[in-house]
């Protein structure tokens, strides 16, 4: 595909995307300069502030994806094992040479630079599973296939845990949204969600009511199924069976987890989540009284700079809780605060709908192709971009446990900043082929 | 590839819209519903309203000195953290340039730390010294986090006008709950005597409102909005007075020793030049650090000193009052200014001898020549003339009329000085009069109103006011310390104080024949040591018998020494009233007083063969034995009340507490104690209390 006609190409390029793409960036600069913003009057040029690191990654960002538009669309299908193959080189690099940051060992440092692998793995793992699922003679409903896939997405996520970024690790589950969609049985989806149900309700409700409730329910559905019940056996059964999985998961997983395999302070994130106290049984190594954890204060400082918006917000540059350390990690993790307390609900809505229709539009985007490739690799970053949106802005609302990872695009981060990028840009430069087939 | 999954990218649809849709939710719960208190918890995190405390009003005299002042005290405020978080922290200078050790330096930053923490500011000293505030505003830059904070002040620049002036304090919990204080605040200072209490609204201004952001470790970062949403402090407007300073110190420091008042009033206006009640305090001693100690002594004293003896201790007027009668009797018609009495020594028309100290034929030959040589005999039958005139039908309606002229000289009420606390003093009625002489009496009981004595109770302000009536012969303007408030003369709350008030028709030379008198007192009657040198000066004595009661038993005590005067004769600019307590005549220390006074006034220096005067006085000790035994008793009266009334509590808590101790144990030894029963839902539900009794992990 060389010699690439500018005006036909411009017409296939996606401008609403990248309207989008801009809106998103430009909110995040904005927000990360009045998190830093004092009010005295020093000009809006400073090398040393972190508003003017993110407008030089955007404009990074923006040289690469006039390289990316402008280069060939087969060359990501063709690239994406061996980049894959090196993502995994690098994560296993800093694993050995890494610097330790608060404990997790995830940033690769070259000179003044430091570079966090494990956001850029998920491109070339979005790249590798797309290459993989789009093969010519690939049957994805063969168990085989299912596994590959399954441990191209999360071999990197096991890696990133060895670093001890276990946020991150878990980002790489949303490649289960890819792999859905590609043909992954509807069972593996709903007892993901069923697990995730079953373990708020065991935390929840105390272990009586938790098996009366459940035997409640299961006695209801065998009367309300009893004549199958009489025809087959076999209904009966299954659902002894899942009762039967239902009482070991409540009375001996969930305890078992949580005193022998979680840390004390997961095991907090989890309750503050659901909104409750951390029951003795599970305070293991944390004396006498449970104080409020750090984690337990940022979100309740969050929740307090969220909702002192109000309606239209304090107006821009007018936040006093989204600055001088109200909320922690306001620039990175939290900086949807200061969208919301400027702006308010108005226009923390706004932000919302925006990411909204980001996804709305990938998806869009992915089902218009003829290459599954794109396809894949549009629901990988679909799916990416959808669990960091889900889980930043709910931890900031308090609905999500509190995981350390960016808010996409608009997060202080160039690492991050510049991996999205990427992906997205890539995305476009596939979608200008999309009437190709890639493989 | 066929494409047979294409339904499942609605599920991810979907999945995104239902996520969108719960967080702008849960938005909305949070942000406009304010669901959780999160939103209510803002208002007291990043923003903080500071309110600005105005500076109070001032008061200047009537040569615009100013004799009630605001000072800056300087407080040392830090937040301990922040120090600790410096290590090249200079200590050692900082408690250099304070003058005070390291030691005791870091035992009481130690101290307040326990108290407070180490992330709330301190106050380590309060109120430094003028030198050391010099010495750190010097270096204050050097000392990040040490903050100088600046608080008023009251004080008052001439020692001078306690009496007055008054003071303020702190507001009370009791004020705040009154609809009056609902714009004060706990901590706010609000005037609780003398004019500080009258003008409070005006002294006050108003106070303003910062919005001020502040960092996680609550220290100030800088103005909210850059302070749009502000409301500056209105400062409280001065008060110009009437008073001349100068002549409140003489007359203060003449009275040091003495019980009693002087009041001297400008006619023309009604404006109060002096105002002394006598034994007075340093005012100074209200404000600053040791005040309330201060206050305290200042309320033991055995001479009440808060005791306010301008406006609020009443005397029989004496002598003082007979111009008083003249007026009256002239403006009734009763009398003329030719009329004469032929008093030989005594006024024995009502049976029992009235005495009179003078006995030469004429010498109460017209009206002019009693007043001069004070005729008790003429006055008690001009005031039986006044009363009993065939113009009232009887002697009822004659003694009522008496009563109007008595409240239209201010008498008998509050003349309505704008200071709180005045009284009325007394004059007796018809209704009074009924009351001890069983209904059945003429003017033969009372004669001896017109010579000042009998049921007359006079505050010294009444009796200066008096005067302001025969010096404007025949009017007055309300007593009044406040010329202007700020520079406006004709403010609302100064206009009662504008009116005219007429007493009596100023015809037929009525007055001047009692001026005539006043000024032959001072010329060749009992004032002769009153002459002020170049000044027509008008005057009376009052010498006045008076008792008390000591243990049931009636005792005579020494003459009270009353003068009144007004100067000049023509066109007069100054009215004087003196009270001297049991001190004797009234020529001996009332008279000079009053007359150092004017002098002092209308030359605004004393001359110097009169200084010796003025020593003289300040030198005297003219407090009596009496007020320091009546006080003894007073306190040890209100000592054993006290103690009973302790001992009475003591009991009764006692008993009580008895019954108490008594029924808890036949609660215990018959009740059983039951457990609360839960009902089975309460069972069902995890409560945080059953957690803790519920092991649910023993393996």
């Amino acid at each position: 595909m060389s010699g690439i006609n500018p005006k036909t190409y411009l017409q296939k390029v996606d401008g609403i995307l990248i309207l989008l793409y801009l809106m998103l960036v430009f909110v995040g600069i904005i927000s990360i300069y009045a998190v830093e913003h004092t009010g005295q009057n020093m000009g809006f040029f400073q090398m040393d502030k972190s508003y003017m690191r993110q407008l030089i990654f955007f404009g990074i960002g923006m040289l690469l994806s006039v390289i990316i538009l402008f280069s060939d669309s087969k060359l990501f299908s063709n690239m994406a094992f061996l980049s894959y193959g090196f993502g995994i080189l690098l994560l296993l690099v800093v694993l050995v040479i890494g610097k330790n940051v608060n404990g997790s060992k995830s940033f690769l440092v070259i000179g003044s630079i430091q570079i966090q692998p494990a956001e850029m793995a998920k491109f070339f793992t979005a790249l590798a599973l797309a290459k993989f699922l789009s093969a010519l003679d690939m049957n994805f409903a063969t168990t085989r296939n299912r596994l590959i896939a399954v441990g191209i997405a999360l071999f990197p996520a096991v890696i990133i845990l060895l670093q001890k970024e276990t946020g991150v690790a878990l980002v790489y589950f949303s490649f289960f949204l890819a792999m859905y969609r590609e043909g992954l049985p509807n069972w593996v989806l709903l007892s993901a969600f069923g697990l995730i149900v079953l373990t708020v309700a065991t935390l929840m409700l105390s272990p009586l009511t938790f098996f009366i409730v459940i035997t409640i329910i299961a006695i209801f559905i065998i009367y309300d199924n009893r004549r199958k019940i009489k025809k087959r056996k076999k209904y009966l059964y299954r659902i002894v069976g899942i009762w039967a999985v239902c009482m070991i998961f409540s009375q001996i997983l969930v305890p078992f987890t949580f005193t022998t395999i979680l840390k004390s302070y997961q095991v907090q994130r989890i309750y503050t989540m659901i909104g409750q106290d951390v029951p003795p049984a599970y305070a293991g190594g944390v004396e006498g009284e449970v104080k409020q954890t750090a984690s337990e204060y940022n979100v309740s400082q969050s929740k307090i700079a969220i909702a002192s918006g109000g309606f239209f917000g304090k107006g821009f540059l007018n936040g006093a809780q989204t600055k001088y350390n109200w909320v922690p990690e306001q620039r990175t993790d939290f900086i949807f605060c200061s969208v919301a307390e400027q702006f308010g609900f108005f226009g923390s809505t706004i932000l919302v709908l925006l990411y909204t229709g980001f996804l709305m539009r990938i998806i869009f985007i992915a089902e218009r192709q003829r290459s599954q490739f794109t396809r894949v690799f549009a629901y990988g970053l679909a799916g990416i971009l959808f669990f960091h949106v889900l889980i930043n802005l709910g931890m900031t609302i308090g609905i999500a446990p509190v995981i350390g990872i960016p808010l996409p695009l608009v997060s202080y981060g160039g690492t991050s900043l510049l991996t999205f990028t990427i992906m997205i840009f890539v995305l476009v430069r596939l979608d200008a082929d999309r009437s190709l087939i890639l493989r | 590839m066929s494409d047979f999954n294409q339904n499942r990218s609605i599920v991810m649809q979907g999945l995104v819209l239902l996520v969108g849709i719960v967080l702008i939710l849960r938005l909305l719960l949070l942000q406009v519903f304010g669901v959780g208190g999160y939103k209510e918890a803002s208002k007291y995190q990043a923003v903080k309203r500071k309110i600005v405390i105005p500076d109070r009003g001032l008061l200047l005299d009537r040569k615009k000195r100013i004799i009630l002042n605001n000072t800056m005290f300087y407080d040392l405020r830090f937040v301990p953290k922040v120090l600790k978080n410096q290590p090249d922290f200079d200590t050692l200078r900082l408690c250099k340039l304070l003058n005070v050790t390291r030691q005791d330096f870091d035992t009481l930053t130690h101290e307040k730390i326990m108290l407070n923490g180490w992330n709330r500011n301190i106050t380590l000293y309060k109120n430094l010294s003028p030198e050391a505030v010099a010495r750190l505003q010097e270096g204050i830059n050097d000392f990040v986090g040490i903050d100088l904070v600046e608080s008023a002040q009251r004080v008052y620049p001439y020692n001078a006008g306690a009496s007055f002036v008054g003071y303020i304090n702190e507001v009370t919990a009791e004020m705040l709950q009154k609809e009056k204080y609902a714009s004060y605040r706990r901590g706010d200072m609000v005037g609780i005597t003398g004019l500080e209490k009258q003008y409070e609204d005006i002294l006050r201004g108003k106070p303003g409102i910062q919005f001020l952001l502040q960092d996680v470790q609550q220290r100030i970062v800088g103005s909210y909005k850059n302070g749009e949403m502000d409301s500056a402090a209105v400062a409280g407007e001065s008060l110009q007075l009437y008073l001349d300073i100068e002549m409140q110190k003489l007359a203060e420091e003449m009275m040091t020793n003495m019980l009693g008042s002087a009041v001297a009033i400008d006619p023309k206006t009604g404006g109060i030049l002096s105002f002394v009640s006598s034994p007075t305090y340093d005012p100074n001693m209200q404000t600053g650090n040791d005040k309330s100690a201060n206050m305290r002594k200042i309320l033991a004293d055995a001479r009440k000193l808060t005791f306010n003896r301008a406006v609020q201790a009443t005397y029989p007027p004496g002598s003082t009052f007979k111009p008083i009668t003249a007026i009256v009797a002239l403006d009734e018609g009763a009398i003329t200014p030719s009329y004469g009495y032929p008093c030989h020594g005594g006024y024995y028309a009502c049976g029992k001898r009235i005495g009179c100290t003078h006995s030469g034929a004429g010498h109460a030959a017209n009206l002019t020549a009693a007043i001069a040589h004070s005729c008790n005999a003429y006055f008690c039958h001009v005031f039986r003339l006044s009363v009993d005139s065939p113009a009232n039908n009887n002697v009822r309606t004659g003694v009522k009329r008496w009563g109007q002229y008595m409240d239209k000289f201010g008498l008998g009420r509050p003349v309505g000085i704008d200071l709180p606390g005045e009284q009325g003093g007394n004059i007796p009625s018809v209704k009074y009069f009924d009351r001890v002489y069983n209904e059945n009496w003429n003017s033969c009981n009372m004669s001896i109103l017109g010579m000042g004595q009998g049921e007359l109770l006079l505050t010294p302000l009444q009796l200066a006011n008096a005067m302001c009536i025969i010096a404007n012969r025949g009017y007055y303007k309300i007593p009044h310390f406040v010329k202007a408030i700020g520079d406006d003369s004709t403010h609302e709350k100064l206009q009662p104080y504008m009116k005219k008030n007429v007493v009596a028709k100023n015809t037929n030379n009525n007055f001047e024949a009692v001026v005539d008198g006043m000024r032959g007192v001072i010329e060749f009657g009992t004032a002769r040591g009153a002459k002020v040198k170049g000044v027509e000066v008008c005057g009376k004595t009052g010498t006045v018998e008076n008792y008390t009661q000591i243990n049931g038993k009636r005792i005579k005590l020494k003459n009270h020494s009353v003068f009144v005067a007004f100067a000049p004769r023509v066109d007069p600019k100054i009215c004087v009233a003196v009270v001297v307590e049991n001190s004797g005549y009234g020529a001996t220390w009332a008279g000079p007083i009053a007359s150092l006074m004017i002098e002092q006034y209308l030359y605004d220096s004393i001359s110097p063969e009169r200084k010796f005067l003025v020593k003289r006085m300040a030198d005297a000790h003219l407090i009596p034995a009496i007020t320091y035994i009546r006080d003894s008793i007073e306190k040890r009266q209100e000592r054993e009340k006290y103690e009973k009334w302790k001992k009475e509590l003591n009991r009764k808590n006692d008993s009580i507490n008895r019954k108490k101790y008594i029924d808890s144990i036949k609660a215990r030894s018959t009740k059983k104690i039951k457990e609360p029963k839960e009902s089975w839902w309460e069972q069902l539900v995890f409560t945080d209390d059953k957690r803790k009794k519920h092991e649910w992990n023993k393996s």
